[in-house]
């Protein structure tokens, strides 16, 4: 099934600048292992070495974060959008 | 006379929940917003010109030249000043009916009970996550309400914060980003300010909608700004029920 994928600024330098992409993916764990084979990097920038959600790394399954769902194992549906919103820190 | 001091703010007090008294409840606020940069400016500035009756501006740095894309209340003559002395030098002349007060230092759990303790509402103007937590931390534990705003190049965010009735910063975040020079240009915390800054005035004068538990995105390359969902977590160390 194809999603929509939010990407958040501090990574869109690995997507070519793309603020949206759409990748294949029956849940949030293989939306982000078909992030990784069309943009290389980008998982280990938010998951930690056990593949779990970094955590200043959260996941929204349209306006849900996925730690009140079923985590990176939230099933996708048609029209579903994946958005990746990490912490940011600037300000100044 | 009353009516001659208030003049400047006579086009304000028409809007519906406004008027004398919403203006009285602006001049009887004490507002601190920590950091005066790139964020901290623009809230000051229309948090100034609104007439808010007392002002802290809090910051540690001096100005330097490469703040100058972003950081309005600070001019070229200006670099080498302590930001809160810039800023404030300009505020007092922009709005003489405020009482503004510069704070020179850093915010830590030390000093922030010390320089908070009379502010009605607390802005996040910061630039950096561990002295947000200190913020939030302080913030939850004082029950005063905490109007978020964070930036990264072209995206913004902004939430506000009422203790242990919506998500605080840590429901939201577990920790904070590893710390990097970020990119920025001037309009994108430019915008996140002036939310910052409505927000606040909605606050203060107890109407509309404050971002509670929404989570605002705002990206000025695709101009879209995108709302999320936010929950307390029971498990949260700041306002869970364990803490």
């Amino acid at each position: 099934m194809a999603v929509k994928v939010r990407i958040p600024a501090p990574l869109q330098s690995l997507t070519g600048g793309a603020a949206e992409v759409e990748v294949q993916g029956r849940t949030v764990r293989e939306v982000i292992d078909a992030l990784e084979r069309n943009y290389a990097g980008i998982k280990a920038r938010l998951c930690d070495e056990n593949g779990e959600l970094r955590r200043f790394v959260n996941v929204f399954v349209n306006d849900q974060d996925i730690r009140f769902l079923q985590g990176l194992d939230t099933e996708l549906g048609e029209n579903d959008e994946v958005s990746i919103i990490p912490a940011i820190a600037g300000g100044n | 006379m009353k009516e001659n001091v208030w003049l400047r703010y006579q086009r304000q007090m028409l809007l519906d929940g406004w008027g004398e008294e919403g203006q009285r409840k602006l001049a009887n606020a004490h507002v601190a917003v920590v950091g005066a940069g790139g964020l901290g400016c623009p809230i000051d500035i229309y948090l100034v010109a609104a007439g808010v009756g007392k002002l802290t501006v809090i910051d540690a740095d001096v100005v330097e030249e490469t703040n100058l894309n972003r950081q309005v209340l600070h001019w070229s003559n200006d670099i080498g000043k302590p930001k809160v002395q810039s800023a404030v030098e300009k505020l007092r002349q922009f709005n003489p009916q405020v009482e503004i007060t510069p704070v020179h230092g850093h915010l830590t759990d030390e000093t922030v009970d010390d320089w908070l303790k009379d502010a009605d509402i607390i802005v996040d103007a910061l630039d950096n996550f561990p002295t947000r937590q200190v913020l939030n931390r302080y913030a939850v534990k004082t029950r005063k309400p905490l109007v978020h705003g964070a930036i990264y190049g072209w995206e913004g965010r902004a939430t506000t914060i009422l203790p242990y009735e919506t998500a605080c910063l840590a429901c939201l975040f577990e920790e904070g980003p590893p710390p990097s020079v970020f990119p920025v240009v001037g309009t994108t915390p430019g915008m996140i300010a002036m939310i910052q800054a409505t927000e606040v005035l909605k606050l203060l004068l107890g109407i509309g909608e404050p971002l509670f538990n929404r989570y605002l995105i705002y990206d000025g390359l695709t101009m879209t700004f995108k709302t999320v969902k936010l929950r307390r977590r029971p498990d949260c160390p700041v306002c869970g029920s364990s803490s």
